[in-house]
């Protein structure tokens, strides 16, 4: 078939691109890639059968609904719930304000508080701060130094009046993984509806709604190797629990999502979540022998580093560094050879140190100073080692630079010094 | 970000990085920022007899403007005497470099950390450095 040379055609060349001419892709927390597998099951979908999967009276329309129905079938499987159980939305952002608003609205007869994290994603926290403005009460709890939620900490925030809490799964800055079991468990005895952002967890650890209790569950297709644009709310039917729409028109997805079914985003997000299910354990064990062999060889050439979040309760996919006595920026400018995020948010106006770190107690300048390496299902040994080299002579290069590193070297303790603020 | 090439040709060719004893009689050290505010600058320069700037030096954490100012300032001291290097502003600094509105300050912080390193100098020699206030004495600790 035409389409599959070209597919293969498509990935041998996008591999030599990644090493070549363009930055070693180390952002796979960012988005991924649409996997070659998934997208030629997507194409079909674009051009020969583009009907509306609502269209009840004509092939064109069955031919679609199946497909979209054998993609909820398996999201579904991806994280042992019932098909009937998950609602297509445009992503992760959209799938949890459709959680936590629409949950917030419909059981605000029962309370009006709310728990979440500090680290939690912006899609997360953005949500809550409107539905302060709307009159809900909204507690965001410290984590630890670790990056983990202090579970007595926790128990002891909820409140008679607490109807929610929304927690990250997998840390999108860090990686660390909270323990979502014992959440659940507290949740559940309280009767409380547990939110869980579950975005950079499917495909890196086992996700069961059973296993850890979730009531709602917010995923995306474009972090585990399926298109943009795409993700999915799990709504539990046993216990039931309820969401208010928050977009309105053909009542589709029973009502709690309208608009037409992108039929071709579906069956990508359908194939990827079950292709990352079936690849996770041989992925996270290539993935940890590079994340492993990037700490190492790190560690090796290059002193007073730090990894940002718990290095046990961590995917391996994620390693968060922070390099002392060196800025973000210039530290980003010099390693334009790779493409990676840093803990400082260059916004217009200044240079933010990332608020997860700084949740974490890191100081303004360990976290301005920081990198995340995100690794992923196309990352090879010879880019890890291409990016040590990397990291080794450019942080030596602006450490040579910088008056920091010299009074450091000479140990003078930096924070003696009364430092004048401008 | 985008930066001006004459940003990134200083940025990845930075002209006079080191240091001077800052113990000697014929150096002025400067140094300004601040570590939690994402730039330290610290600049030095060796003054001879006549009282003219003979050499510079800098040592920069910052961002990539920060240390193009810097590494700019180093150039521009030389050969001047005191004076003269007390009327760079920070306005030929950012114009030279084509810094956009949010780097000025690293163009400020380059030009505080001149009247530092002279304002330091001075009092070497016993002469007022009166209405200069400067920023950081840090490099005295
Ligand atoms: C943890 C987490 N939650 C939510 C989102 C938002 O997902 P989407 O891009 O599908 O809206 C992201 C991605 O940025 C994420 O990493």
């Amino acid at each position: 078939m035409n389409q599959v040379k070209s597919l293969s055609d498509w990935k041998m060349q996008s591999l030599e691109s990644i090493q070549q001419q363009r930055p070693i892709y180390l952002d796979y927390q960012s988005t991924t890639p649409v996997d070659p597998l998934v997208l030629e099951q997507m194409l079909p979908y674009l051009t020969q059968e583009f009907g509306n999967p609502a269209s009840r009276s004509h092939s064109y329309g069955w031919t679609a609904e199946e497909a979209v129905e054998r993609a909820r079938q398996q999201v579904a499987d991806a994280i042992h719930a019932d098909p009937k159980e998950i609602v297509w939305t445009s992503g992760a952002t959209e799938s949890t304000n459709l959680a936590l608003k629409g949950a917030a609205h419909f059981y605000s007869g029962k309370g009006k508080h709310l728990i979440t994290l500090r680290t939690e994603h912006k899609a997360t926290l953005d949500t809550c701060r409107q539905l302060e403005r709307e009159g809900f009460e909204v507690t965001y709890l410290d984590v630890q130094e670790n990056g983990l939620v202090d579970l007595d900490a926790f128990v002891a925030a909820l409140r008679p009046d607490t109807i929610l809490a929304s927690v990250l799964f997998v840390n999108n800055e860090i990686g660390v993984i909270q323990p979502m079991e014992e959440i659940g468990r507290i949740l559940r005895e309280r009767k409380i509806l547990f939110h869980v952002d579950a975005v950079q967890a499917l495909g890196k650890v086992p996700v069961d709604v059973e296993a850890i209790h979730a009531d709602l569950m917010s995923l995306s297709g474009h972090k585990i190797y399926g298109p943009k644009g795409i993700g999915a709310l799990y709504v539990r039917r046993k216990p039931r629990v309820r969401v208010e729409a928050q977009i309105h028109g053909g009542g589709h997805e029973r009502g709690m999502r309208s608009g037409t079914l992108p039929t071709h985003q579906i069956v990508g997000m359908g194939a990827a979540a079950e292709l990352a299910v079936q690849s996770m354990e041989s992925d996270s064990r290539r993935i940890r022998q590079l994340r492993d062999r990037l700490w190492h060889g790190i560690q090796e050439r290059v002193e007073e580093v730090y990894v940002n979040g718990d290095m046990e309760h961590r995917v391996p996919h994620n390693l968060n560094v922070s390099f002392a006595f060196v800025e973000g920026e210039s530290l980003l400018m010099a390693l334009k050879g790779i493409a990676v995020s840093s803990g400082s948010a260059c916004t217009s106006a200044s240079l933010e140190p990332s608020y997860v770190l700084r949740a974490l107690g890191k100081s303004d300048e360990l976290a301005h100073s920081s990198i995340r390496f995100g690794i992923g299902r196309y990352t090879t040994e010879e880019e890890i080692d291409t990016t040590i080299e990397l990291i080794a002579a450019k942080v030596g290069k602006l450490r040579e630079l910088s008056p920091l590193w010299e009074m450091h070297q000479e140990g003078i303790d930096l924070n003696s010094i009364q430092w004048a603020a401008h | 970000m985008a930066y001006s090439e004459k940003v990134i040709d200083h940025y990845e060719n930075p002209r006079n990085v080191g240091s001077f004893d800052k113990g000697d009689e014929s150096v002025g050290t400067g140094m300004v920022g601040a570590p939690a505010c994402g730039d330290v600058m610290r600049l030095q320069i060796r003054v001879n007899e006549q009282g003219i700037i003979e050499d510079a030096r800098f040592k920069t954490y910052g961002c990539g403007s920060a240390i193009a100012s810097s590494s700019l300032v180093t150039e521009w001291v030389k050969g001047k005497t005191l004076d003269e290097a007390m009327t760079i502003k920070n306005s030929q600094i950012a114009e030279e470099l084509e810094l956009p509105p949010v780097k000025i300050h690293c163009s400020v912080l380059a030009e505080d950390a001149i009247k530092a390193a002279v304002q330091d100098y001075l009092q070497k020699h016993g002469g007022a450095a009166e209405n200069h206030s400067v920023a950081a004495e840090a490099a005295s600790h």
